[in-house]
């Protein structure tokens, strides 16, 4: 005889688990945690250098950093003085939950209040992961298409902040900023947007906001809670 | 291309599901994948048949609901399924509406043989 059984579960109800425990652990410690997701070359290690190299050596902030092969990008955030540590996952086209919940044991979450994964570089498979974050943040350089949003939904959707990145490239390509944005608000509604050239360092000030902003947010919280 | 690992997650939790009850075959499972998801439904099923094929799972059935995203407007409370992708509400134009549905990722049953 066969039966029909209700089951309504996720069906990366292991990962939710994780990613679940780790955004409770993040939480009881004043963690910020920001997952940034893009395609391949759209600057994110760039970004991140960036970021890193405006923050004062006393910063409490630790990176992790995914790719298919290769410690190169770890090596380059690594200059800064910050912990840096690579996920090589070895062919796997996303970070999952355990494997960030698998390096950040070396680290004691007393040590720091702003966690940055770089996410490997893929606008499709790092959607569907909950890795503990209090945000996704997806970036788009200039030099893609302003149609991403609309041919990648998911991740528009799922992120936050979108940063529009390369903005120093915009005179010798053709992309439309504002019909990149409109579509982006399209897939989501009120979305963030923020402006930057990694090179000039033309509408930094805006993403380092962002995050200063963020990071009240959770020590609010945590004050509250 | 991570509907593999999708699928490998589904049988993980299927095998969960087979070890509460001792005897019995599980013969067809149901997910719910909405269009927001990230996964692809096509992709899913190749994966999930590549695994299930000579497995100790095959024959198991797999049914895919597609879920469309749906959007509510907060000022006129009208609510309707996202075609071509826009988000603006139809009847009032207003442009930051909310979303219902869509980015369902979810094992929705079973089908078990007890006997």
């Amino acid at each position: 005889m066969s039966n029909q059984v209700p089951m309504e579960k996720k069906v990366l109800n292991e990962n939710q688990l994780i990613a679940n425990e780790l955004r409770a652990k993040f939480h009881e410690h004043g963690i910020l945690c920001l997952n940034l997701i893009s395609s391949p070359g759209s600057g994110k290690t760039t970004l991140l250098e960036r970021t890193l190299a405006s923050f004062e050596p006393k910063r409490r902030v630790v990176v992790l950093t995914g790719d298919l092969q290769t410690e190169n990008d770890a090596k380059r955030l690594a200059r800064f003085g910050f912990p840096v540590r690579q996920i090589v996952t070895g062919g796997t086209c996303h970070l999952d939950a355990r494997m960030v919940e698998k390096h950040l044991q070396e680290w004691p979450l007393e040590s720091f209040d702003l966690l940055l994964i770089e996410n490997v570089g893929n606008l499709v498979c790092p959607s569907s992961y909950d890795l503990g974050e209090n945000a996704k943040v997806v970036i788009l350089s200039v030099t893609e298409g302003e149609d991403k949003p609309l041919k990648y939904p998911s991740i528009f959707f799922k992120s936050e902040l979108m940063v529009l990145s390369k903005m120093d490239l915009l005179p010798y390509v053709p992309f439309d900023a504002e019909t990149a944005k409109q579509n982006a608000r399209t897939i989501h509604p009120g979305m963030e947007i923020v402006e930057v050239s990694c090179q000039t360092g033309d509408g930094f000030h805006q993403w380092l906001k962002w995050i200063e902003t963020k990071m009240a947010t959770v020590k609010q919280t945590e004050v509250s809670a | 291309m991570h509907e593999l690992s999708i699928a490998t997650a589904m049988l993980d939790q299927l095998e969960d599901e087979l070890a509460k009850r001792p005897g019995a075959r599980i013969t067809k499972v149901g997910v719910k994948i909405g269009e927001l998801s990230g996964v692809d439904p096509e992709a899913l099923r190749f994966g999930f048949e590549a695994l299930v094929k000579g497995s100790h799972w095959d024959p198991l059935a797999l049914e895919i609901e597609y879920i469309r995203r749906r959007q509510k407007c907060p000022r006129c409370q009208h609510e309707w399924t996202v075609e071509h992708w826009s988000t603006e509400c139809p009847e009032c134009s207003d442009m930051e509406t909310l979303t219902l549905a869509g980015d369902e990722l979810q094992i929705a049953f079973l089908e078990v043989d007890e006997t």
